[in-house]
């Protein structure tokens, strides 16, 4: 029988403590803004040194019986620059950029847990420190999918292979808090009226990035785990010798390692699938399409992972099984290229620098083909470890990953920093790395079917393999200067670019309807959506209005204003 | 270069002609290499058309088309439908490439040989079960061939070789691969594919080479640092031959075990004399 007393307002008072300047500023932060651009430059950094790397390779590889690197050292050349590709630039790199956007596409102020999401950062900066600091003592050698016994304490009794471990752990920990984040922000924060139908494209791609993240990371955790139990603490899980099984290894390593590749490509997907609209004035072919096949890529994406072991001793039931569902995989990849280009069909294309992810398109094309000739697993008894296979993954990797990247530095640019990037320098860039990379990449597959396996650190002057070798290590020295181009580009506009304004590029989704660069809080009010084009909605909205025709349907309230309850 | 102009195709296909399954993952190669050589100029041609045709000029209004049911349906199916062709195709040459052939009549004449131990997946034999099996082990950085001929019942005394592997012409020749330490990966180009060769496990594959000749081929899975210099030569020589050299390699090894006897027993009796300690 107690009564209630009616509950007085009251304002709490605290000590507004002064918020940090400076560098204590960066370290302490828990913006999504601040943590993308930290995300972004890091991984930037480890894409400079992995690109070193992979031009040392190409100039040792650019002779025959070339003697300029040992063997020990190319093989930690080659390690260094796999590891570091995958997991230390473009894997972050994604988190980076959607760390950055998918709270401003979403239309919401912050990620879900902001601290964790430091968090995230933190721990894949330790994980490139851990690993980095290996060339110090003895860098890993293995390649990047360190297959046992040779990762095994017998054959690599270094440290280089423990610092590459502790970089799976980290480097895996810090995604999946960060997938963890990114699911629980897209589930729960959207803006008013962003049903599942209105999600930017690129948000389903961190969407599906994310649960595949979530399900991939803890098998590869659990194996690097036993290998560092197998190496130190006396256990036999890869140890035939003791009941273990070396296959098991690949099977481990595989089973995290294709979606992996889908880890990669997606968001790259989903940054083509918000450009090419906006720069084609046209809407984006067969939305619900596009969607729908980054989900059964990713689902198809769990299915194939036994087309990297075509080679070893597996059932034939198995081979078939798995030919099958990589063929079934190309069918959602070719459908979104066909609504790529559908969606340029009867536009009008600007050729503005974002439309790098038109490179992107060409080189995909290329991948996927060469893909399914590595999935006939009777082929791929001949490709299979060959420079035909190094062709394929740079296709899809650089060519599906890295290009869609530039892409979005040049579309996000503007956002990020407020100022435009300037546009000759841009499409220096492009043309430098389009074509320095099809030197590059191309010729590969004749390498291979010239009988080159890949990972070797010299070959016989047989054939015509030296001249193959040289164009391509030149085209890799003309894909670098391209890079070097946009790196120019990149720290000139910070300073002399063209001021931006909120929306330069007259784009599709709520990032733009902020201010360049967003307030901390991202939005003062943030607009009811509609359609999964909100910003073209409001454009036509604020048109009708100033040309004093009523807009249909909404009288009274400001369309694009909608007081979201805070 | 002129290599290249010379033989154009050679450019775009995998090495072929030593052994019949290599020649038919080459036909079944080239099949898919025409299939992609149309599928590719039409998807970039699409492209590239879409960009020139459609690039923004005064006055161009873009169309609104949001998609079309009818066309993102037939494209999917298209897609699935050239894929099935390309599956069923495998699946038809499949036999062709991983099962042997039988031995020409002149090849080796060959034996049955009971010392046989498979593991996992089981080893493919001609039809009239007879081939010449040759046990491939790799090791850190080369590869060792044993060949049939056991003399103790451990399986010891069988004649081997390194490096370069010497069989006869117009014989079937069946490899059971394994390794010594890490994962290697056995690959001549010209004889057909590349198998792992993994610790704990046995990998087969054939081949049989109709005329004399020199094949070569190297480690295709990194195995450490000494992986580019591992090479193999598979030497294919006339039956007669093959035996003479098999024959050789025998009495190499029964000289090698008579000198070893000697220095034992030597050895033995300065043990027993107390002239050196038991090692």
């Amino acid at each position: 029988m107690a009564t209630y007393a009616a509950p007085v307002p009251q304002i709490v008072a605290h000590d507004a403590k002064p918020e940090p300047k400076g560098w204590a500023s960066w370290i302490t932060t828990t913006d999504h803004k601040r943590i993308g651009i930290m995300y972004m430059v890091t991984t930037f950094v480890f894409f400079i040194l992995g690109g070193v790397e992979a031009l040392m390779i190409r100039l040792q590889l650019g002779l025959p019986d070339n003697t300029l690197v040992s063997p020990q050292i190319y093989n930690q050349l080659f390690t260094m620059h796999g590891t570091t590709m995958i997991f230390l630039f473009v894997v972050p790199m994604m988190a980076g950029l959607a760390n950055y956007f998918v709270p401003l596409m979403i239309g919401a102020r912050d990620m879900a847990y902001p601290r964790l999401n430091a968090l995230s950062y933190w721990l894949l900066l330790a994980g490139g420190l851990v690993f980095y600091a290996s060339i110090f003592w003895n860098p890993p050698e293995a390649g990047w999918t360190s297959y046992v016994p040779l990762s095994g304490i017998n054959y690599s009794p270094g440290g280089g292979q423990d610092a590459w471990i502790y970089l799976i752990h980290l480097t895996g920990l810090s995604s999946i808090i960060g997938a963890i984040n990114f699911y629980a922000t897209i589930a729960n924060m959207r803006a008013r009226g962003m049903s599942w139908g209105r999600l930017p494209l690129f948000i389903w791609a961190i969407l599906t990035y994310s649960v595949l993240l979530i399900f991939a990371l803890p098998v590869i955790a659990a194996a690097v785990t036993m290998l560092l139990t197998d190496r130190h603490f006396g256990t036999h899980f890869f140890d035939p010798a003791n009941g273990g099984s070396a296959l098991l290894w690949q099977h481990l390593f595989w089973f995290f390692g294709h979606p992996e590749v889908y880890i990669m490509v997606l968001p790259g997907f989903g940054i083509v699938s918000e450009i090419l609209p906006v720069f084609a004035r046209k809407p984006i072919f067969g939305y619900k399409a596009i969607a729908a096949s980054t989900v059964a890529i990713a689902f198809l994406g769990f299915l194939t992972w036994a087309h990297h072991m075509f080679t070893t001793p597996i059932p034939e039931a198995i081979l078939v099984f798995v030919m099958l569902s990589s063929f079934l995989i190309a069918v959602p990849t070719g459908v979104k290229i066909f609504n790529w280009i559908a969606t340029l069909w009867h536009g009008t294309v600007e050729f503005k620098t974002p439309l790098f992810c038109v490179g992107f398109i060409a080189l995909f094309i290329v991948g996927g083909i060469s893909g399914v000739f590595l999935a006939v697993f009777p082929v791929d008894w001949q490709l299979n470890e060959t420079y035909f296979v190094v062709a394929h993954i740079h296709f899809v990797l650089m060519g599906g990953a890295v290009f869609t990247i530039f892409a979005a530095i040049y579309y996000w640019f503007p956002k990020i920093t407020g100022r435009m990037m300037s546009e000759g320098l841009g499409k220096l860039s492009f043309y430098l790395m389009f074509f320095g990379f099809l030197a590059t990449f191309l010729i590969q597959h004749a390498i291979g079917l010239d009988g080159m396996p890949r990972r070797v650190y010299e070959y016989d002057n047989v054939g015509n393999l030296a001249l193959y070798n040289l164009i391509s290590t030149i085209g890799s020295f003309i894909l670098g200067a391209g890079v070097l181009v946009t790196i120019v580009n990149v720290t000139r506009s910070l300073k002399h670019g063209a001021i931006a304004g909120p929306d330069p590029w007259k784009a599709n989704t709520l990032e733009w309807f902020t201010t360049s660069p967003p307030p901390t809080n991202n939005f003062d009010v943030v607009p009811l959506v509609r359609s999964y084009e909100p910003m073209k909605d409001i454009r036509r909205e604020i048109e009708q209005r100033t040309s004093g025709v009523p807009a249909p349907g909404s009288a009274t309230v400001p369309a694009g204003a909608t007081q979201v309850g805070v | 270069m002129s290599h290249l102009l010379a033989t154009p195709l050679a450019f775009f296909t995998p090495q072929s002609g030593g052994s019949p399954n290599a020649d038919r993952i080459d036909s079944l190669y080239k099949i898919t290499l025409y299939a992609a050589l149309v599928i590719f100029v039409l998807v970039e041609g699409a492209l590239g058309y879409a960009l020139w045709r459609f690039r923004a000029r005064k006055g161009a209004v873009a169309a609104q088309i949001r998609g079309n049911t009818r066309l993102e349906v037939g494209w999917t199916v298209g897609a699935a439908v050239i894929l099935l062709a390309l599956a069923v195709l495998t699946l038809a040459k499949l036999s062709s490439i991983q099962d042997p052939v039988n031995s020409g009549p002149e090849g080796e004449h060959l034996v049955s040989d009971s010392s046989r131990l498979y593991a996992s997946n089981t080893p493919r034999l001609p039809p009239n079960g007879k081939s010449l099996k040759i046990t491939v082990v790799g090791r850190q950085f080369v590869w060792q061939y044993v060949y049939p001929g056991a003399n103790e019942a451990d399986g010891l005394g069988a004649p081997y070789s390194y490096q370069e592997m010497v069989v006869p012409t117009k014989t079937t020749v069946t490899l059971d691969i394994v390794s010594a330490d890490v994962v290697h990966s056995w690959w001549v180009p010209q004889l057909g594919g590349k198998f792992q060769a993994v610790p704990g496990y046995h990998n087969y594959t054939w081949f049989k080479i109709e005329k004399p000749g020199i094949f070569r081929g190297q480690c295709a899975l990194i195995c450490g640092r000494g992986h580019a210099r591992m090479t193999a030569t598979v030497k294919a020589v006339p039956p007669v031959q093959f035996e003479a050299w098999l024959a050789y390699q025998k009495k190499l090894i029964a000289e090698a075990n008579a000198d070893a006897q000697v220095a034992r027993a030597k050895l033995g009796k300065q043990i027993g004399a107390g002239q050196v300690e038991n090692p």
